[in-house]
């Protein structure tokens, strides 16, 4: 975007929400022209076959001109407003709008040549990931939770690859890596992404962990410090001993649309993201073979009656890592005041307005968030 | 992981990998042992549009080719179920179902309740079905209502290479007859389908598109048909909500009155003949059970009362087409306005 900022004008365009994102429908528009919009506020409404999110302004100034109307499906990247200064004059924007050419998806139409998921093979496990972002600092390694995989993070990876390489899995037994488990254990998850490292040459990462990935981050920086420059916690299991058992074992259970629908809604401050999409993934997931089993082992081993059986989050203090903790103030997955329990030193946000996918629900803030604590 | 693969295919590696999991599984049929690489005949076609092709290089004689007797095969592949194997026959076509029906209907679809619930019969009888393929009255047929209407006998028609697949592994796996309905105009259709094995289950229909103006309930080649007609009509400012039904026995009906019930709006699509048709029960039993939703009366759009034509352009007329499937949406839509 900051290519294509010219003196005063600020585009806003059509985001790239997930790896296989090509295009996005307009859904309406949430703010008039004219209007002085701050940093943060939803702007437009876009739909992809996935999910339905509002676009929230990245700068702050006036909205000048809606380029795209409601309805219109169009491309990642392409113009779907103007924002501008009060002397921008009208000309200088039809002049803008008229030149403006919508830059390449980097991994568009070109998919074959640059994939936007490799496979690596672990512990004889196929293991699905995306490796993206730019520059040669230290990557930052995103690990979803249990039953997610790394669409988890469509609206993160992006972000915060914009400034650092990045790198999203899919855990074993999760999303398309294998479906099996190297344990039923945070420790020996652990240990598996220890190894996935290991495999890619990454020496070092920041460890991102959401819910049952923030307890495999906690653990590995216990377990492999000089592999963890620093860990995020997100909605993160491991700060405490309360996990909602009705969430997990009705995830497990739910064998149709209509079952599964209610309780991802529970995800979600506001269950509205909650797509026939978002519905279908999960189910085309929990429906393959082995996946039902090893949930409810992996369930039973670590969130089994309602406790969480391994809290290695506590123990991070020992470890002098640099601790970022995020939670949605609604979560109704782990209790929000867990965050109460982050190390000495930690930066702690609880955000309004979301629940367990607060990296979803607030996006924005997460990102910011994320972008300051691994320092770009 | 998923790749793009046609419908053909994905039934391939569902009979592949369910013959590879459970040595009980079986392949029956005319011609299906095609394709092996071997010589001479052993490479002719593998089914005879090579659905089949290639499984006898790696199942060997667990594919058997059956002689041009429909009654001897199916009653024969019956009959190993009932002894403890799981059968998958391959009924060319689902036009040829008068030479074997008693089998099916009066045999396999009655063990269970027979035998006092002591017999179990999983067997598959994958057919093909459906028009389009210029193979005339005897070849082209819908005839999803016949066996829909026996109890005892499950139903599954796909309209997608990823159903296709998940819906042969659950066909495969489950203990009582399944007819499962290939349509021939489908199988070079393309899709996402992920490379491990999984099983949909039935009897739960697919929201294939959200809409809140009117509910299209079809199945099979329909779905696409219905497809057509949602982007025509979302450029007339008309959202249409597609289910599709995916098992027709049992039957889905929870999805269709939950959608009824949003829309107000009912069209059924069906490509079997009007009279007792798929569309024709779906009608009635919303009528029934949620008339107080609809806003209009329903309509159904299927072919005319007729064989199937030999003339192409009268084959492809016979066909309900995208065009009549938005017509319909726009006759329930002005309907409830009178």
């Amino acid at each position: 975007m900051d290519d294509s900022t010219r003196a005063g004008i600020t585009p806003i365009v059509m985001p790239k929400w997930g790896l296989s994102m090509k295009v996005g429908t307009v859904m309406s528009w949430l703010v008039e022209e004219g209007a002085e919009i701050s940093v943060g506020t939803p702007i437009l409404e876009v739909e992809t076959e996935k999910i339905a999110k509002a676009v929230e302004a990245p700068d702050p100034g006036t909205l000048r001109r809606k380029v795209a109307q409601d309805g219109d499906t169009l491309p990642v990247k392409a113009l779907l407003g103007v924002m501008a200064e009060a002397e921008v004059s009208n000309a200088d924007i039809d002049a803008y709008v008229a030149a403006y050419v919508t830059p390449a998806d980097g991994e568009g139409e070109d998919a074959e040549a640059a994939p936007a998921c490799q496979f690596a093979e672990v512990d004889g496990l196929r293991i699905r990931y995306a490796r993206k972002g730019t520059g040669n600092g230290v990557p930052v390694l995103f690990i979803h939770g249990f039953g997610g995989d790394l669409d988890n993070w469509l609206f993160n990876i992006d972000a915060v690859g914009e400034k650092s390489p990045v790198i999203a899995l899919d855990l074993p037994g999760h999303g398309q890596s294998t479906a099996r488990l190297p344990g039923t254990s945070i420790a020996a998850l652990a240990g598996f992404v220890a190894r996935f490292m290991d495999v890619l040459e990454v020496e070092q990462a920041h460890l991102v962990g959401h819910s049952m990935g923030g307890a495999i981050a906690a653990q590995m920086a216990l377990d492999h410090p000089r592999r963890v420059a620093s860990v995020a916690l997100i909605a993160s299991a491991g700060l405490g001993p309360e996990i909602n058992a009705g969430y997990t074992e009705d995830f497990v259970a739910a064998p149709s649309r209509r079952e599964l629908k209610p309780v991802l809604e529970q995800l979600f401050a506001n269950p509205e993201p909650v797509s026939r999409q978002m519905v279908d993934d999960v189910l085309k997931y929990k429906r393959l073979d082995g996946v039902g089993e090893l949930l409810g082992a992996l369930s039973r081993g670590v969130f089994s009656g309602g406790r969480q059986a391994e809290q290695p989050g506590l123990r991070l203090k020992e470890t002098g890592k640099s601790v970022l903790v995020i939670w949605g103030r609604e979560d109704r997955i782990i209790p929000a005041h867990h965050a109460g329990s982050a190390p000495p030193g930690a930066t702690v946000e609880v955000l309004d307005g979301a629940g367990h996918m607060v990296q979803m629900e607030r996006a924005n803030d997460v990102n910011r968030l994320l972008k300051q604590h691994v320092g770009v | 992981m998923t790749r793009k693969m046609s419908m053909k295919d994905a039934i391939n590696e569902a009979l592949d990998q369910e013959m590879a999991r459970d040595p009980s599984v079986i392949c029956m049929g005319e011609d299906i042992v095609g394709g092996a690489g071997g010589a001479g005949e052993r490479d002719a076609w593998g089914g005879v549009l090579g659905v089949t092709k290639g499984l006898y290089a790696k199942h060997g004689d667990r594919l058997m080719d059956a002689p041009l007797s429909e009654s001897a095969y199916i009653g024969a592949a019956i009959g190993a179920a009932a002894c403890g194997m799981r059968p998958v026959a391959e009924l060319m076509f689902i036009d040829f179902m008068g030479v074997c029906f008693d089998q099916i209907y009066n045999q396999a679809a009655k063990f269970r309740y027979m035998f006092g619930g002591k017999a179990e019969t999983p067997v598959v009888i994958r057919t093909m079905v459906g028009a389009g393929f210029r193979a005339a009255a005897q070849h082209s047929q819908m005839l999803t209502p016949l066996f829909t209407h026996i109890p005892g006998l499950k139903v599954v028609c796909p309209s997608t290479p990823y159903d296709a697949k998940g819906l042969l592994i659950r066909s495969i796996r489950d203990n009582d007859p399944v007819i499962f309905c290939e349509h021939k105009s489908l199988y070079d259709f393309e899709g996402e389908v992920p490379e491990a094995s999984y099983a949909i289950p039935f009897g739960e229909a697919n929201v294939v598109r959200e809409g809140k103006h009117c509910s299209i309930v079809t199945y099979g080649l329909m779905v696409h048909r219905a497809l057509e007609a949602a982007a025509t009509l979302a450029k007339e400012g008309v959202e249409v909500e597609i289910v599709d039904l995916r098992s027709l026995s049992p039957l889905d009906m929870d999805t269709v009155l939950e959608s009824v019930t949003k829309t107000g709006h009912l069209v059924c699509v069906d490509e079997a003949s009007p009279r007792c048709s798929i569309a024709a029960d779906i009608s009635a039993q919303v009528a029934m059970q949620a008339f107080g939703a609809l806003k209009a009366q329903i309509e159904m759009v299927t072919p005319p009362h007729t064989p199937v034509p030999f003339s192409p352009a009268l084959e492809d007329l016979y066909i309900p087409s995208g065009a009549q499937v938005a017509d319909a949406v726009r006759k329930t839509l002005k309907g409830g306005k009178h």
